[in-house]
């Protein structure tokens, strides 16, 4: 079963719908709005702003960010996950620390990184990393609490040292699982991107957006809208046919907060 | 065992303290610019000055507000359409694709467009939190709607129960789990959104009380916001996770 693949015709009518009564009723009113636009307007806006090039340097910029700090965070939190998924002297020792720094919401740390770094790059990595980090430290944490404690018991048998350990059994066994942290780390990695563009960063989709709504454009304002939908879309289903491809009948696992 | 526990729990506490204290001689010894980063011992008394004399607890409190608010909101909502969607194959197979299609799009970036239908109010922050708390919750029911046990719905048959009956007797106890977890993540969103909200529009409240301190680089005062949106967080998460382990304490005692 591929729900990319497999299209049923009744999922279909409703978006198709709704999107033939908006332009009616759009053409009806002979609407005139600063907010709103017909469906024909937001697709002239969004395919000129494709072929002009802006919107495609846009999503170049806020991808680039996203996935940078992606990188930066997801590393970092995959790293500590392991150490403390096999070391439980050290899980617990953080156990606070972890608990009392991960329910920070990012974006209260988007004035701070504002006042470290100013407009630009490092200030939306930064936040970009503190946000997927702690998915990746909490699910590989889990992941590696979920091997087969036998595997472990190999390696100890063998005496490999630690880093043969975690290189050739903890990742190998943990992989499936920590992939699927990782594809939930690329969809946060967007949002938040997205969401610091539109608050703060003036660079990316996320601005473009903002200043297309404040230009009185709304066309253009509501074809960045469904470009970035249409991207998080993409990109979910990139990870998750990956995820299918790679490990096969082992990418079945759910993963939970 | 339970010694053991309260003793290694004592050592992680011992040992935030000790990031704490590190924190604290990092900014005694100047290694970063007191202008970014200020002592915990500042920032401590920013938040007791603007807790006793300024407005910090009541900024704290309307920000609160806006996200129970809007989380109410986005629950009560996501839980009736899920329902409705969750308990019909048929609503299911029309609505449930344009749903999947909706769900990665980023709750901020539906900022610009709300923002220019309803202007920089307090309707537009509480719309867009509702809107962003929506998904979760919305999804989380039709999931546990549609994961009944079918044998449930064959019993409510036999039984010619109503649809509502079936809805509250059967199928909301048996999807709690999912919705709770729905729940959960929906008050997250709710409360970055809140603060998003707050920034954008100037409402009062914690998130343009923080952005307005990092502008005039009062950075105790950020750093007074910032403890003040963690302790949020993770006051809301404990405090639901209490609620969700008594709602759910049927499946324990199995």
């Amino acid at each position: 079963m591929n729900p990319l693949m497999r299209i049923d015709p009744r999922g279909v009518i409703l978006p198709v719908g709704l999107i033939v009564l908006a332009e009616t009723a759009a053409r009806l009113t002979n609407l005139q709005s600063d907010a709103l636009a017909p469906p024909s307007d937001i697709l002239l806006s969004g395919i000129k702003a494709l072929t002009d090039g802006s919107m495609l340097y846009a999503t170049w910029q806020t991808l680039a960010n996203a996935f940078s700090g992606l990188a930066i965070g997801f590393t970092l939190g995959m790293g500590l996950g392991i150490l403390m998924g096999l070391f439980h002297p050290l899980n617990r020792l953080l156990e606070v620390t972890v608990e009392v720094l991960r329910p920070i919401p990012s974006v209260a740390l988007l004035p701070v990184a504002l006042l470290v770094y100013g407009f630009g790059h490092r200030m939306e990595f930064s936040i970009v990393a503190f946000a997927t980090l702690w998915p990746a430290l909490i699910l590989t944490r889990s992941a590696i609490a979920g091997i087969e404690p036998r595997l472990l018991e190999v390696s100890r048998a063998l005496q490999l040292s630690l880093s043969a350990r975690i290189f050739k059994i903890v990742i190998p066994a943990a992989l499936p699982r920590i992939f699927v942290a990782l594809r939930l780390a690329v969809g946060i990695s967007l949002i938040v991107a997205v969401t610091v563009e539109v608050t703060t960063n003036p660079m990316g989709l996320g601005y473009k957006m903002m200043e297309a709504s404040q230009g009185l454009q709304p066309g253009l304002a509501l074809a960045y809208l469904v470009w970035v939908g249409m991207l998080g879309w993409a990109v979910n289903g990139i990870m998750v046919l990956a995820q299918k491809h790679l490990f096969g009948a082992a990418a079945n696992v759910e993963a939970r907060l | 065992m339970k010694v053991e526990r309260l003793l290694w729990l004592g050592a992680s506490v011992l040992v935030f303290a000790g990031f704490i204290y590190l924190w604290q001689l990092i900014c005694d010894y100047r290694w970063v610019s007191p202008v970014f980063l200020p002592g915990p011992d500042r920032a401590w008394q920013a938040l007791m000055r603007g807790m006793t004399q300024g407005d910090l607890l009541v900024r704290w409190i309307a920000t609160i507000e806006r996200m129970i608010y809007g989380w109410l909101l986005a629950s009560l909502a996501g839980i009736c359409l899920g329902a409705v969607i969750g308990s019909s194959e048929r609503a299911r197979a029309y609505i449930g694709p344009t749903l999947e299609l909706m769900r990665p799009l980023p709750a901020s970036a539906v900022v610009p467009l709300a923002i220019a239908l309803l202007g920089l109010s307090e309707t537009m922050v509480l719309a867009v939190i509702a809107f962003g708390g929506l998904w979760p919750m919305l999804l989380a029911t039709v999931h546990g709607f549609s994961a009944v046990e079918p044998r449930l719905y064959e019993v409510s048959r036999a039984l010619g129960l109503s649809r509502t009956a079936v809805i509250f007797k059967i199928a909301l106890p048996s999807s709690m789990p999912d919705i709770l977890a729905g729940m959960r993540l929906s008050l997250t969103v709710a409360l970055i959104l809140a603060v998003i909200g707050e920034m954008l529009a100037s409402r009062d409240g914690l998130g343009s009380h923080i952005m307005l301190a990092a502008r005039a680089f009062r950075s105790p005062d950020l750093f007074a916001g910032v403890i003040l949106l963690g302790v949020t967080g993770l006051m809301s998460a404990m405090l639901l996770g209490w609620f969700e382990s008594w709602m759910l304490r049927w499946r324990e005692s199995r």
